[in-house]
């Protein structure tokens, strides 16, 4: 029973990374009508993007972290400026394969970056807190509640901004949105900003709770499209807690 | 000077021409409605005219201003609204929020437009935290129309507004389009209910093959037997 309950908690923090993944595949999947492969990849390059803030400025990683949102999500505009945008007319399928060959560039262009070898934020060790028989990373914590927080930011702007209304429209009714003279490009393009911020918070949070290496969100595809499955594909609600269900039986493997 | 004034059309999909020298003109108070069998292209002319199907030959000029393949978001902005047959509201989205997007192209507060809107539909009102998609097709219909007015638009173009609804809701939905009408909006429509939909109408338009066969008031256009017989169904 104790076993089980702490892998829960795990799970949990899993789940809270996955649900930040999967926030954002699912609003790319819902305004662009592809599987975005590259997902994964935007987040070990925020991930990356932290780390050097953090060894040349000698900060803690929390500071680096809105700079490696605000890099990955410039970063993601651009390469749908540069690659996508130009292919968007033509079927998903190509659009969902070019978006595999981005993931294998990025994935590249770490390795010639960074290099190849495991690299962490911070050396030494953490001592958990201990609750009865439970045991609990400070680091957890942080990253479960900066990750909720981050999720119902963004829950707020799909619900309660001008922008964020028009990129429900467009996921709804793509022909209706433009019939109603919702500017698509704009839309696309803040889509694929926050679904880049999002992506680089989920990699760097995941790089707090193990270590950064080239394939770190290559591997965590998988799971973020079972939970952008799971919680509905191109439907923004329900996407945290399929992140969550997902991650425990995910986490258990490990 | 007429609001709307379309000319020679040809325009279709992938190079074959549905529309074959198509005229359409729209004064700036009128109900002006295309009646034709199916096929006709009439559906056709009205995405021809927002900019929807490209127009390969001929002019499309709105209060003077040539707006020939303009794309549709200039169309709003000038005042020109578009309500299509199927798939035209939000589904996942409230009443509110359908509304609120109608005027998304527009600068300014919308709460006075809303406010007009809710005038001409207070079902909407009473309904406005409703998501769209599980109303029921009437209501759906008015959020559609209640989107498009929210543009405050000058010409009001409406593809099929009472295809699929109940007789009750037909006479309500002309109803609504007249009194819409009143408030000094031009209104373009297609109707498959062709003698209803013409007896409102200050004009009217038979299509045929995309090309235009009559055209003539309202009332002469229902009074005419040849156009009864082959296109109203006797």
């Amino acid at each position: 029973m104790v076993e089980v309950i702490q892998l829960l908690i795990n799970g949990i923090l899993l789940g809270s990374i996955l649900a930040l993944g999967a926030v954002g595949a699912t609003m790319i999947f819902g305004v662009l009508r592809f599987a975005h492969f590259a997902h994964g990849d935007f987040m070990a390059v925020g991930a990356y993007f932290a780390l050097s803030v953090v060894t040349v400025f000698n900060l803690p990683v929390l500071a680096a972290l809105p700079v490696a949102m605000a890099a990955t999500a410039g970063l993601a505009v651009a390469i749908d400026q540069l690659v996508y945008r130009r292919i968007r007319r033509v079927q998903p399928v190509i659009l969902l394969i070019s978006s595999f060959a981005t993931a294998l560039v990025l994935r590249s262009l770490i390795q010639m970056i960074w290099g190849s070898s495991n690299q962490v934020y911070q050396t030494g060790i953490q001592l958990p807190w201990r609750i009865g028989p439970f045991t609990l990373k400070p680091d957890h914590l942080l990253i479960f509640l900066a990750a909720t927080g981050l999720v119902v930011t963004v829950h707020l702007f799909l619900t309660r901004t001008r922008l964020g209304k028009a990129m429900r429209a467009m996921s709804d009714n793509m022909n209706l949105a433009l019939i109603t003279g919702i500017p698509a490009d704009r839309v696309i393009m803040a889509t694929w900003a926050i679904g880049g911020a999002l992506a680089a918070a989920a990699g760097v949070f995941l790089g707090m709770d193990t270590r950064l290496h080239p394939v770190m969100g290559w591997t965590l595809l998988l799971p973020i499209f079972a939970a952008t499955i799971l919680g509905g594909i191109g439907r923004p609600y329900g996407r945290s807690s399929a992140g969550w269900s997902s991650a425990v039986p995910w986490s258990s493997r490990h | 000077m007429s609001l709307l004034d379309a000319q020679g059309l040809y325009a279709g999909y992938g190079g074959v021409d549905i529309l074959r020298n198509t005229h359409l003109r729209l004064g700036a108070d009128e109900i002006v409605v295309i009646v034709g069998p199916n096929g006709a292209g009439k559906s056709t002319a009205m995405k021809a005219v927002f900019g929807l199907v490209p127009i390969r030959e001929g002019r499309v000029h709105y209060q003077g201003e040539d707006i020939t393949n303009r794309p549709p978001e200039r169309m709003v902005t000038r005042g020109i609204a578009y309500v299509p047959q199927e798939a035209n509201v939000f589904p996942s989205l409230s009443v509110l929020e359908n509304l609120e997007l109608g005027a998304y192209a527009l600068r300014g507060d919308h709460r006075p437009r809303l406010e007009k809107v809710f005038e001409i539909f207070p079902r909407l009102k009473e309904r406005r935290n409703q998501q769209a998609g599980v109303m029921s097709g009437g209501e759906r219909q008015m959020v559609a129309m209640g989107r498009a007015l929210m543009v405050e638009p000058r010409l009001l173009m409406l593809d099929e507004p009472t295809a699929g609804l109940s007789p009750r809701l037909i006479d309500e939905t002309f109803e609504r389009i007249r009194e819409v009408n009143q408030l000094g909006i031009g209104v373009l429509m297609v109707e498959q209910n062709a003698r209803q939909a013409l007896a409102i109408a200050d004009r009217g338009y038979v299509l045929a093959t995309g090309e235009n066969r009559y055209e003539d008031t309202g009332p002469a256009l229902l009074a005419n037997p040849e156009v009864a017989e082959m296109f109203l169904g006797g």
